[in-house]
């Protein structure tokens, strides 16, 4: 565990929180290029036009956690349930980008499914992250969240005429690396691919960033580079990620990858001085509900950009 | 802290196996008279700020290590040759191997692969 204040300064802990409590910012993605439309002040994200596309990304929910960094995640989740339920816009569904699950234990994943049911949403799509295939690969995990019944933690959907792409990037990994998608869900990814038109508007979810933030951490995807390339000649690409409980983005040409805030607990920024290792960090209690949150995406129609509005718990 | 209930740890019919094994090797040992090491050695590697500690570490042949993992994450050991693979282990929940044989070991967390360490067995 890491305790903030007794590894750094007050003064430096205070300095990191205020980059971590900000109000939430409502992000246009015009022309593959990020622009800050501004704060919301109440912390409610603006309504959507009629017609658009709205749906919400939750993250890294760690539901079995129960240490200092957070002893109630669930109800961390149905907060942020609260907070969806109440949206002036009912999203079309909800995007889990993994880590659903802290131990990856049947219960955990029961729990979460069940109380996942509260949004009033047709339906959540999920992603495993690495704390959802712990002993079996995703074996354990895909006995809950098999979405399309084929037996694969990836899939593709369409909706509104956005492809929608969900990728598992938390195994095949070898001897001290990152994870990686491995050959057979890159050749996947490029058949699937091959039915989409260029001028398509694509989401990809992906548990660990599929760009490299900090490798010492794994805080990154070995074969990322081989899926840029097959995404790389679409004029929209919006790839959303988990993994580092925190919000962080890069743009490559026409693919924008975003990071999301957990509903567990905040890590440490990449590679932070004075913490040594990507754990969880135990904040004052009335702080946590600043550092955790929820994404509302909106795909506007005729316009290949997605507005971004992200939501502390606290607002 | 609450703690999870440990869940890791024995394999039974492997732990039979090794014992039988460490048997053999004491008898043949105390035989012939030379300088194996007794039954039930033990050495102990942490799992703490995403590291093991030691990362490396030289045993006898018949050592047991035990792994107990610090953090608030979970980890896991698991060997490269798959000679050895524990499931997940939450804080301080703990794995044990036996190290019977002569070799080099490599091994990972799973959750984490980027923490690594190795095993020497040697006479």
């Amino acid at each position: 565990m890491n305790t903030m204040e007794n590894r750094i300064t007050r003064r430096q802990a205070l300095s990191c929180l205020a980059t971590w409590t900000g109000a939430a910012v409502v992000w246009t993605v015009a022309g593959g290029v990020p622009r800050a439309l501004g704060a919301t002040g109440d912390g409610m994200p603006a309504p959507a036009g009629n017609g658009d596309l709205t749906f919400v990304q939750i993250s890294d929910t760690h539901i079995g956690f129960r240490k200092d960094a957070n002893p109630d995640v669930v109800g961390s989740l149905r907060r942020a349930i609260g907070d969806i339920n109440g949206l002036p816009q009912t999203p079309a569904f909800v995007v889990h980008t993994g880590d659903v699950s802290h131990l990856s234990k049947p219960e955990e994943f029961g729990k979460a499914r069940e109380v996942l049911q509260e949004i009033r949403v047709d339906r959540v799509h999920t992603i495993p992250g690495e704390h959802d295939t712990i002993d079996d690969g995703a074996t354990g995990y895909l006995r809950y969240f098999d979405h399309d019944g084929r037996g694969k933690s990836w899939y593709s959907f369409d909706h509104a005429g956005v492809h929608f792409v969900g990728l598992n990037n938390v195994l095949n990994f070898k001897l001290g690396t990152m994870a990686a998608l491995g050959d057979d869900q890159i050749a996947w990814l490029k058949g699937d691919l091959a039915n989409v038109s260029h001028s398509t508007p694509i989401v990809v979810l992906g548990h660990i960033p599929l760009w490299t933030i900090w490798e010492p951490w794994g805080w990154g995807t070995a074969d990322s580079a081989q899926a840029m390339a097959l995404l790389r000649p679409y004029g929209s690409v919006t790839v959303l990620n988990g993994h580092i409980h925190q919000v962080l983005q890069k743009v490559e040409g026409n693919v924008a990858l975003h990071t999301a805030k957990s509903l567990a607990y905040p890590l440490p920024t990449p590679g932070q001085a004075g913490i040594g290792e990507p754990g969880p960090v135990t904040v004052p209690a009335r702080e946590l509900g600043k550092l955790l949150g929820i994404r509302q995406v909106n795909v506007v129609r005729g316009r290949h950009d997605l507005a971004l509005i992200d939501t502390p718990l606290d607002h | 802290m609450t703690s999870m209930l440990p869940y890791a740890v024995t394999h039974p019919i492997r732990g039979l196996a090794v014992a039988m094994a460490a048997t053999v090797l004491f008898a043949a040992s105390a035989i012939h008279a030379t300088a194996a090491p007794p039954a039930g050695s033990m050495k102990v590697v942490d799992i703490t700020k995403f590291a093991f500690a030691p990362k490396e570490i030289t045993v006898a042949p018949g050592t047991k290590i035990v792994w107990t993992n610090h953090d608030d994450t979970p980890h896991s050991v698991a060997a490269n040759d798959k000679s050895f693979a524990s499931k997940g282990l939450d804080t301080d929940d703990r794995f044990e191997h036996v190290f019977v044989g002569e070799g080099d070991f490599n091994y990972i967390c799973t959750v984490h692969p980027f923490m690594t360490g190795v095993v020497h067995v040697r006479k």
